[in-house]
């Protein structure tokens, strides 16, 4: 979510910088008056003086919290670190306190800056971070699969005779158990597309075998746009003999690559 | 024009002499006039370049294939660096070993020669310079004899001694009216990077270059007739699609594929406005023809069969071969109009008949053929298209496929895995001086450029 905010803003950034750039040209600026010659002689400020800065405790579980503490006096501003920024600001240059939780997940160490107009001064702590310790296991239901785990796991491969796109006799029964599968995976997910992959064995040449896995892939989705699986959710892909999944130089392995496999995204 | 006519006179003479026509006869040509090539010498930093230089000068004359090149054991042990070293002595005794060199240590046996192309090289302001001759050694005396003399300037390293050579051996092979193949680009697949990308080379197979760098699979290489464009199928973009990438940017140039799951073999007409292709728009991979651009699109073939792989005749621009499986048969390579009329079957049915490519002078065409052997057991044919006569090329040596015509109409470039894995190998029409132009990886799809 926060990402999304960011990049949307870095987006709104980019075009609003590139909309300045399409504006018309605006003429240069005068160039500065010449510096005087004399400067100010300048002003003597002490550094700010840190107080303490310190994380109690300092070695946390993951996911628990640590607390940074901090006080500097004779500082303008003051800030820490890892994505932390600014954490206080005294115009008069008195004392800045404070403190945040952080939960870093990794041992982190934290710099807290203090600056003023005579210079900055740094304190580092670092957060030791430990595993936390395995609970348990409990008897949680699995996860729901991903619509991609469901295809690969339901789907089967369908399988080709030599230089044939026909669908044959065993394929005709994978493919029927496919399509109730599809039907009932399509409803338990609403968005996902199926792609079949039409694959070649090595013999034909490749430009033939293109084509040929074309029409593998549209034979076996027309079969299933048959039995009612909905056609916007199936794709095809031909790979021809650029994918095999076997590459031995005999008929088992021949058949293994001409196939309709199927993936879901 | 001028080598138009001489080939055609080559195939008219060879035509009269043999009652049965000899397709690799009338492509190869007969009479070849025998050259003889000594090694040349070098002085200063050249000496140590002179291998390249010789063996490249004479690598490109043998491989232009117009030449019987001299046994160069039956070379005199007198060789001139320059015509002045030549002499004509009173009286001629090849077995004088204090003569000067003369033209009859050439032409007599056991030499036999009718030219010889000799020189020197040496390193002047910081480039090598080639001195190289041709002399007719039938001739009667030096000044009858000199057919040219030349200089020839390069850089002094092994990419300046290739490009004198190279330049000296086109000169021999212009004054026989032959372009010398040694401009010329062979394209091809490399998967030597991780990924199927387009490479590019010299056509001795020096200096490999990779061409894209796509990550994906990136294949079927065709180039412009104009030497501008190349274009290939690509998965870059998802499902294959014909990509189209200029040769003097290297960046890509639009093409609209027509919407289809798969666009593929994309080919040029002679004058590269227009670009054959295979879509399976229909559902079927039929044979479209579009501007170069994609736009235009109309569709040549209309069957219920896969048809790939379109050339169209480079001489003509009007017969295209292509491969189909109409019929329910496996793929053979057929012929039809330009237009999609008057279809014909070129190959016998037999086998799996693919890779059709057309030579330079449109009449003869290159393919690859199961004919005779286990499927996927591939070997080179060429057919002439006229008379359908075939002759085999390659035979028990793995599975051999694309082939492609040299510019000069008398080599292909083929893939073969004889060795293992397949690579890129190129041969003389008749079968004849094979040459392994890669070893990197796995090497495949060759296209031959001007």
């Amino acid at each position: 979510m926060t990402t999304n905010k960011a990049s949307a803003l870095a987006l709104a950034l980019c075009l609003s910088f590139f909309a300045a750039g399409c504006k018309k040209k605006v003429p240069a600026p005068a160039p500065p008056p010449a510096a005087k010659t004399e400067a100010p002689a300048p002003k003597v400020v002490a550094k700010p003086i840190v107080k303490f800065f310190t994380a109690e405790p300092a070695t946390i579980e993951r996911g628990q919290a640590s607390s940074l503490k901090w006080e500097v006096t004779g500082a303008e501003s003051a800030s820490i670190n890892q994505g932390l920024g600014v954490v206080g600001n005294s115009a008069s240059g008195g004392v800045i306190a404070g403190n945040r939780s952080v939960f870093p997940s990794n041992t982190t160490t934290y710099t807290f800056t203090a600056t003023n107009a005579g210079g900055s001064v740094s304190e580092t702590v670092t957060v030791n971070v430990t595993a936390p310790t395995p609970t348990p296991v409990k008897d949680t239901p699995a996860p729901k699969a991903t619509f991609g785990e469901a295809i690969a796991r339901e789907i089967q491969d369908v399988f080709f005779d030599f230089d044939k796109s026909d669908i044959r006799e065993d394929a005709r029964n994978v493919l029927t158990q496919n399509a109730d599968k599809l039907k009932t995976i399509f409803r338990d997910y609403s968005t996902g597309t199926v792609t079949i992959e039409g694959h070649a064995d090595e013999r034909g040449s490749a430009e033939y075998n293109l084509g040929l896995g074309d029409r593998r892939a549209i034979a076996a989705k027309d079969f299933l746009v048959q039995l009612g699986v909905p056609a916007d959710r199936l794709r095809t892909l031909s790979y021809g003999k650029e994918r095999p999944q076997c590459t031995d130089n005999n008929e088992a392995c021949w058949q293994k690559n001409r196939r309709d496999h199927f993936t879901g995204q | 024009m001028k080598k138009l006519l001489v080939s055609f006179l080559v195939i008219a003479a060879a035509a009269i002499a043999q009652p049965r026509p000899d397709i690799t006869g009338s492509i190869m040509g007969t009479q070849k006039a025998v050259i003889a090539v000594p090694d040349m010498r070098g002085a200063g930093r050249a000496e140590a370049l002179m291998a390249i230089v010789n063996s490249t000068v004479f690598r490109d004359l043998e491989d232009a294939a117009v030449f019987k090149m001299a046994p160069k054991s039956m070379y005199p042990t007198r060789v001139p660096q320059q015509p002045t070293d030549f002499r004509k002595p009173l009286q001629y005794d090849p077995n004088n070993r204090n003569a000067a060199p003369w033209l009859q240590d050439w032409s007599d046996p056991p030499v036999n020669a009718d030219y010889l192309a000799f020189g020197y090289a040496a390193e002047k302001d910081g480039q090598i310079v080639l001195y190289g001759w041709l002399f007719n050694v039938k001739q009667a005396d030096v000044s009858g004899a000199q057919a040219f003399g030349k200089l020839y300037f390069g850089p002094v390293d092994e990419a300046g001694a290739r490009k004198v050579a190279h330049e000296f051996a086109a000169d021999i092979l212009k004054h026989f009216g032959v372009e010398s193949l040694a401009g010329s680009k062979i394209y091809f697949v490399s998967n030597r990077s991780g990924n199927k990308e387009i490479w590019g080379m010299d056509y001795d197979g020096q200096g490999q270059k990779q061409v894209t760098a796509y990550k994906s699979i990136s294949t079927m290489p065709s180039v412009s007739p104009d030497g501008s464009r190349i274009a290939f199928t690509s998965w870059a973009l998802g499902q294959p699609q014909i990509l189209v990438h200029s040769l003097e940017t290297l960046r890509r140039i639009p093409f609209l594929n027509p919407r289809a799951g798969t666009n593929q073999n994309a080919s040029y007409s002679p004058d590269s406005k227009q670009i054959a292709f295979s879509s399976s728009a229909s559902g079927f991979s039929q044979i479209y023809m579009a501007n170069a651009d994609g736009s235009g699109i109309r569709r040549l073939t209309n069957t219920r069969a896969v048809e790939v792989e379109p050339k169209i005749n480079p001489k003509t621009g009007n017969d295209i071969v292509f491969v189909s499986g109409r019929g329910g048969g496996s793929p053979q390579v057929y012929r039809m109009n330009s237009d999609g009329a008057d279809v014909q079957r070129l190959t016998t049915g037999e086998g799996q008949a693919t890779n059709p490519s057309w030579n330079p002078q449109g009449t003869h065409i290159a393919f690859a053929w199961t004919r005779g052997y286990d499927p996927g057991n591939f070997n080179i044919f060429v057919m002439d298209v006229n008379t359908r006569e075939y002759v085999q090329l390659t035979s028990g040596a793995g599975r051999n496929e694309n082939p492609t015509w040299a510019p000069d109409g008398k080599h292909i470039v083929f893939s073969s895995d004889r060795g293992g894995r397949s690579q890129i190998w190129s041969m003389l029409a008749d079968g004849s001086q094979l040459r392994q132009l890669t070893s990197a990886g796995i090497n495949e799809k060759p296209a031959w450029s001007k």
